[in-house]
C-alpha cells in the first residue's frame, strides 16, 4: 500500500479539521499535535521500507492534473528527499510541542498555519513534476508570512512582507524558467511534460542554460538564503515566534540547497561548471561574512540567524565541489543545521518565554539556576561548532573534505569560517552561562519543564546519534548523489563516506 | 409557417444564433412592463425574473453545437464555440451580480425596474461584441452596453459621486467610441469591407499592409484601449469604479472585461492575423505599460475601490500579454484569466459591497482593520480572493497567469513574460497589504462598518470562492472548454 499521499495531505486535513474542532486553546494543541504526531509516525515508516540500494524515485504516485499540458500530480521518495522529509515532520511536531505555552491567542487558526505549513514543506520534497513543485513552492509562503506577521514581534508586519516578497521576487522568474525548459523539452521531442525526470535528459544549448540556471539559482539563492540575499533572514527569523524561527531555519532554508540538488546540478550540467566559482565565491562569503556579523550580534535570536547564514554557505560549500563527498557532507549537513540550529532556536524561545529578553547582556551565570537547560544549550552550541562526536562535525569534515579536492582556496577560507563560529558560538555561551549572576531577574528562573525536556530531548539525541553512527544517515543519499554525479563523470564513490 | 423559416432565412435571420440576445430582451421588457403594472416592495420579483431570464439564456447558449457553428444575418452574428463559452460566462457574471445587488448596503437607493433591466441589456450589448463577426456589429454591441453603463454608473441619483463617474465614464465613453468609429471607416476605405472574415482574406493575402489598413487599426486599439482602461487611455477607470454603485462596479469590472477582450480576441485573430507584425508592436508596448503603471500606481491607493480599480488596470495589461503571445496557449490563457479575473473581482466587490460607508470619502482600506479575526469566514474569503488576484496557487488566479506566461513564453516573448512576472511581485505588496489590514493591524475601535450579511450575498461569496479554488486545483474541463473555443479562431 502506498501512504505517500497520506503524509502529504494529513497535516492540510488537520488544518482545515481544526476550523471546525470545537472547544478551546487545550484542545486546539493537542489536535494539532495528534496530527502532526500521526504524521511523523506515518513518515517514519518511510524510512524503514525505503530501499537505500534502488536508484530513482520509490513511493511514486502518479495522475493526470492537468492533462493537456502534461502536468501530472507526481510525488515520490529518493535519497535527496527521505532525509528531509523526515526532518520536516520531525520539527514540525517539536515545534508544535514547543508553542504550547508561548501561544495563548488564535490558536485555532496558529495551528492550522503550522500544520498547513507542513503539507506545503512536504510537498516541495516530494514533488517531481515541475509545475507541482512549484505550485508548494509559492503555497508554502502563505502560512509563513501569516506566522510572522500575526504571531512574530514587533516589527512582525515588515518581516512577513519583506519575508514574502523577497521569496515571491525570485521565484517567479524560476515559474517562466520552468515554462521555457518544458517548451525546449517539447521543441525537442515533441511531447509536452513537466515530468523532472524526462526533462533531466533534455539537451539544452549552453546559451539557454545559463539563463534558465540563472533563474532557478536565483529562486534558490534566496531562499537558502546565499550571500548577498540573505537580508530578509535576520528579519523574519527574530520577528518571527519561536515554531516559525525553529520551522524557517530548520526545513524553509533547506528547500534552497535541496533546490539545486534536485532541479540545477541534473538539469544544467554546463551551467553549473560555468557557475561554480561564482557559486562558491558566494558560499564562502556568506560563511565568513555570517560569522562576523554573528560575532557582533547584542541579541541572542539574530546572532543564531546570522549562524545559518554562514552555515548554509558550508552546504552550498560541499554541493558545488561537486565530488561525492562534497555533496554527501552538503547533505548531511542540512540535517545537521536544521536539528542544531532548530534547537538553539528552541532553546533562545525558551529563555525569551521566561525572562522576555533576548539581549544577551541581559544574562549571565545561567549556569548556576538552571544546570539542565545550560546543559542542553551546551550540547547543542557544540553541535553547532561541530566538535567531533556531535552531527555537526560529520557534515563540516565531509563539506571540507570535498571542497579541498576540486575547490581548494574555497576549502581552505571555509575552515576558517570553522574556527570563527566557535569564536562567536563560545563566546556568546560564555557570556550567557558562565560567570556570577548579575541581574537580580534571572536568580528566579525555573529550570525545564517536563514538557520542554520532552521538546529538546528527541532533538538531542539526534545530535549525538548523527555524531557517533551517521552512517545509516549517509547511506540512504549515497545512490541519489551518485547519480547526480554521473552528470559530471566523477561516479567513483569515495571511501571516507562510507 | 415553413414558409416564414423560408423567407426568414433569404433574409438572413436566423433566431437560433441569437436566441440568448433575444432571450435577455425579452426578460429586461417583461420586466420594465411589469414594473408598470405592479409595484410591490422591494426588487425580489424583478430579480427572480432577471435571473430566470440570465438562465434561459444561458440555455440557448448551450443549445449551439460549436462543432457546428452558424452564421446569420448575412454574416455579421457568429454563434460557435467561443461566442458560446463567453455567453455562458457573461450569463453567469451577471447573475451573482443580480445576487450582489439584492445584497447591497444601499440596495434601496438603485434597486429599481430600470437597474435590472438596463443590467439585461448591457449583458445583450456584450453577448452581440463576443458574437459579432463584423465590425459594424461588434460597435452596434459596444455601444448598446456601454450605453446602459453610463446609466448605471450613475444610479445613485443622490450622490454626487456616482453621478459624477456617470458623467465622465459617459463623455470619455463618446469620445472612445468616435475613435472606434473612425477606425471602422478607415478599415473600411483600405479594404472595402468590414466583416471579418473578408478581412482576414484581405489581411493573409496582401504583401504589404496598406497604411490606411494600419491606421484603421491603430484607432481601434485605441477604442478598445479605452473600454479595456489599458495605459494610456486608462484615467477614467479609478473615478469611475470609485463612484459607481458596488454591484456596478463589480459589473463593469468583471462583464466588460470579459466582453472586450472576447471581442478583441476576434479581431485581432481573426481580421487582423495577416498583419499581426504590425499591431504585436503596438500592444507589445501597450501591455508592458498598463501593467507596470497599473500596479505601481495601485501601491499608493488607500481607498479599496480606487485599489480595485488601479489592480483592473494592470490585469488589463496581463490579457494584452496574451493577446500579443497569440499562441493557442495564449488564447487559452485569455478565456482562463478573464473567467479567473472575473469570479475574483465579484468575490472583492461583494465584500466591499457589504461594507456601509460609501457615502463620503468611500471606503478605506484601514476599514478592513482586524476584520479578519472579528469576522473569520469574511476575512478569509477576502484574503482567498486577494491571494487569487495576486496569482499564487492553488487558486484560478495563478492558473490564469501561467497560461498567459505560457503563452508568451511560447511565442517567444520572454522580455514580456519576465516583465509580467516582475510585475505580479509589485502586486504582491498591495494585495498583502490588504491582507495585513485584515490580520495584522489592531482592531481600530469604533463603529464596525460592516452590515449582515443577507443570504444572496453569502450565496454570491460561496459560489466565487468555490469556483475560485475549483479553477484552482481542477483547471482541466475549462481548460479543454477554452481549447476548443480558441482554436477555430486560430486557425
Amino acid at each position: 500500500m502506498n501512504y505517500l499521499s497520506l503524509v502529504l495531505f494529513l497535516p492540510l486535513v488537520g488544518a482545515i479539521l481544526l476550523a471546525v474542532v470545537p472547544g478551546g486553546a487545550r484542545v486546539h494543541r493537542n489536535f494539532a499535535l495528534g496530527i502532526s504526531g500521526a504524521t511523523f509516525l506515518l513518515s517514519l515508516r518511510l524510512w524503514f521500507d525505503f530501499d537505500v540500494h534502488a536508484n530513482g524515485m520509490q513511493f511514486v504516485e502518479r495522475f493526470d492534473w492537468i492533462q493537456s499540458l502534461g502536468i501530472r500530480y507526481a510525488i515520490g521518495v529518493d535519497g535527496l528527499s527521505l532525509m528531509l522529509i523526515l526532518l520536516t515532520t520531525f520539527l514540525s511536531t517539536i515545534a508544535i510541542l514547543a508553542s504550547f505555552q508561548s501561544i495563548t491567542e488564535r490558536t485555532r487558526s496558529y495551528f492550522a498555519c503550522l500544520l498547513a505549513l507542513e503539507t506545503g514543506m512536504l510537498g516541495v520534497f516530494m514533488a517531481f513534476d515541475l509545475f507541482f513543485f512549484y505550485v508548494f513552492w509559492e503555497v508554502m509562503l502563505i502560512p509563513m508570512a501569516l506566522l510572522i506577521g500575526i504571531w512574530g514581534g514587533k516589527r512582525r508586519v515588515y518581516a512577513a512582507i519583506k519575508f514574502f516578497l523577497y521569496t515571491m521576487a525570485g521565484s517567479v522568474l524560476m515559474l517562466v524558467a520552468i515554462i521555457a525548459v518544458v517548451l525546449i523539452h517539447r521543441q525537442a521531442t515533441g511531447s509536452l511534460t513537466f515530468d523532472l525526470f524526462q526533462l533531466y535528459g533534455t539537451p539544452i544549448s549552453r546559451t539557454a542554460q545559463m539563463w534558465l540556471f540563472a533563474a532557478f539559482a536565483l529562486a534558490f539563492a534566496i531562499k537558502i538564503p546565499l550571500f548577498p540575499f540573505h537580508t530578509w533572514l535576520p528579519d523574519a527569523h527574530v520577528e518571527a515566534p519561536t515554531a516559525g524561527s525553529v520551522i524557517l531555519a530548520g526545513v524553509l532554508l533547506k528547500m534552497g540547497t535541496y533546490g539545486y540538488m534536485r532541479y540545477c546540478l541534473p538539469m544544467f550540467p554546463e551551467a553549473v561548471l560555468f557557475f561554480a566559482p561564482l557559486i562558491l565565491g558566494l558560499a564562502v562569503i556568506g560563511i565568513i561574512y555570517g560569522a562576523l556579523v554573528a560575532m557582533v550580534q547584542p541579541d541572542l535570536k539574530k546572532l543564531v540567524a546570522y549562524s545559518s547564514v554562514s552555515h548554509m554557505g558550508f552546504v552550498m560549500l560541499g554541493i558545488f565541489s561537486l565530488n561525492f563527498q562534497g555533496l554527501q557532507g552538503g547533505m548531511i549537513q542540512m540535517i545537521n543545521h536544521g536539528l542544531s540550529t532548530g534547537a538553539l532556536f528552541l532553546l533562545v524561545g525558551m529563555i525569551y518565554d521566561r525572562r522576555h529578553t533576548r539581549e544577551i547582556s541581559e544574562f549571565g551565570g545561567l549556569t548556576r539556576v538552571m544546570p539542565v537547560f545550560s546543559i542542553f544549550f551546551m550540547i547543542t552550541t557544540l553541535s553547532s561548532i561541530g566538535l567531533p562526536g556531535l552531527n555537526g562535525f560529520v557534515g563540516e569534515f565531509l563539506v571540507i573534505l570535498g571542497a579541498f579536492q576540486t575547490a581548494r582556496p574555497f576549502a581552505i577560507v571555509g575552515a576558517i569560517g570553522v574556527i570563527l563560529s566557535a569564536v562567536y558560538m563560545l563566546w556568546m555561551f560564555q557570556r550567557v552561562m558562565f560567570g556570577e549572576v548579575t541581574k537580580e531577574e534571572n536568580r528566579k528562573l525555573i529550570d525545564l519543564s517536563p514538557r520542554e525536556w520532552a521538546v529538546m530531548v528527541p532533538v538531542l539525541i539526534l545530535i549525538i546519534w548523527i555524531g557517533i553512527h551517521p552512517k545509516p544517515f549517509l547511506k540512504t543519499s549515497e545512490v541519489a548523489v551518485g547519480d547526480i554525479l554521473k552528470k559530471y563523470g566523477t561516479t567513483e564513490m569515495g571511501q571516507v563516506a562510507r | 409557417m415553413t414558409e416564414l423559416v423560408r423567407l426568414f432565412g433569404s433574409l438572413g435571420i436566423n433566431f437560433s444564433a441569437i436566441g440568448p440576445e433575444v432571450a435577455l430582451l425579452g426578460a429586461a421588457c417583461v420586466i420594465l412592463l411589469l414594473d408598470c403594472f405592479y409595484k410591490r416592495n422591494g426588487g425580489g420579483h424583478l430579480l427572480s425574473i432577471g435571473l430566470v431570464g440570465l438562465g434561459v439564456a444561458a440555455w440557448l447558449a448551450l443549445r449551439v453545437d460549436p462543432n457546428l457553428p452558424i452564421t446569420a444575418y448575412y454574416d455579421t452574428v457568429g454563434a460557435d464555440g467561443f461566442s458560446r463559452l463567453i455567453k455562458v460566462i457573461l450569463c453567469g457574471i451577471t447573475a451573482v451580480t443580480f445576487l450582489m445587488t439584492a445584497g447591497y448596503a444601499l440596495r434601496r437607493e438603485v434597486e429599481s425596474a430600470e437597474y435590472y433591466a438596463l443590467m439585461l441589456l448591457a449583458t445583450l450589448g456584450m453577448m452581440l461584441m463576443a458574437s459579432g463577426t463584423d465590425l459594424i456589429m461588434i460597435f452596434l454591441g459596444l455601444e448598446i452596453s456601454s450605453i446602459s453603463q453610463y446609466i448605471l454608473a450613475g444610479f445613485r441619483h443622490e450622490s454626487p459621486r456616482s453621478t459624477e463617474a456617470s458623467l465622465k465614464y459617459f463623455i470619455l465613453g463618446a469620445f472612445a467610441t468616435g475613435f472606434l468609429l473612425y477606425g471602422i471607416a478607415l478599415v473600411y476605405g483600405a479594404t472595402g469591407t468590414t466583416n471579418l472574415m473578408s478581412l482576414k482574406i484581405y489581411t493573409a493575402n496582401v504583401e504589404k499592409a496598406p497604411l490606411l489598413l494600419m491606421a484603421g487599426c491603430a484607432l481601434l486599439l485605441v477604442g478598445f484601449g479605452f473600454k479595456l482602461s489599458s495605459v494610456p487611455f486608462h484615467m477614467w477607470t479609478p473615478d469611475v469604479y470609485d463612484g459607481a454603485p458596488t454591484p456596478v462596479t463589480a459589473f463593469m469590472a468583471a462583464a466588460s472585461k470579459v466582453a472586450g477582450f472576447a471581442a478583441l480576441t476576434r479581431i485581432l485573430f481573426v481580421g487582423f492575423t495577416g498583419v499581426q507584425s504590425g499591431w504585436g508592436q503596438i500592444l507589445w508596448v501597450i501591455a508592458a505599460l498598463t501593467m507596470t503603471l497599473g500596479n505601481i500606481a495601485a501601491l499608493v491607493q488607500t481607498r479599496v475601490k480606487r485599489m480595485l480599480a488601479y489592480s483592473a488596470i494592470a490585469h488589463a495589461g496581463y490579457l494584452l500579454v496574451a493577446l500579443v503571445a497569440g499562441t493557442e496557449m495564449g488564447g487559452i490563457g485569455i478565456i482562463y484569466y478573464l473567467v479567473a479575473y472575473a469570479l475574483t473581482n465579484l468575490g472583492a466587490f461583494a465584500i466591499v459591497s457589504l461594507l456601509r460607508n460609501e457615502d463620503d470619502e468611500g471606503l478605506k482600506l484601514s476599514n478592513f482593520a482586524g476584520l479578519g479575526f472579528r469576522r473569520p469566514w469574511l476575512g478569509l474569503l477576502m484574503a482567498l480572493f486577494m491571494f487569487s488576484l495576486a496569482g499564487i496557487p492553488p487558486t484560478a488566479g495563478f492558473l490564469g497567469k501561467f497560461y498567459i506566461f505560457s503563452g508568451a513564453v511560447e511565442a517567444g516573448y520572454i522580455g514580456l513574460a519576465v516583465l509580467g512576472v516582475i510585475n505580479s511581485v509589485i502586486s504582491v505588496y498591495y494585495y498583502l497589504r490588504v491582507v495585513v489590514w485584515l490580520y495584522m493591524s489592531p482592531n481600530i475601535a469604533g463603529e464596525d462598518p460592516l452590515i449582515g450579511a443577507a443570504w444572496p450575498l453569502r450565496l454570491t461569496l460561496a459560489l466565487t470562492a468555490i469556483g475560485i479554488i475549483m479553477f484552482g486545483v481542477w483547471p482541466g474541463p475549462l481548460v479543454d472548454l477554452a481549447r476548443r473555443a480558441i482554436l477555430p479562431l486560430l486557425s
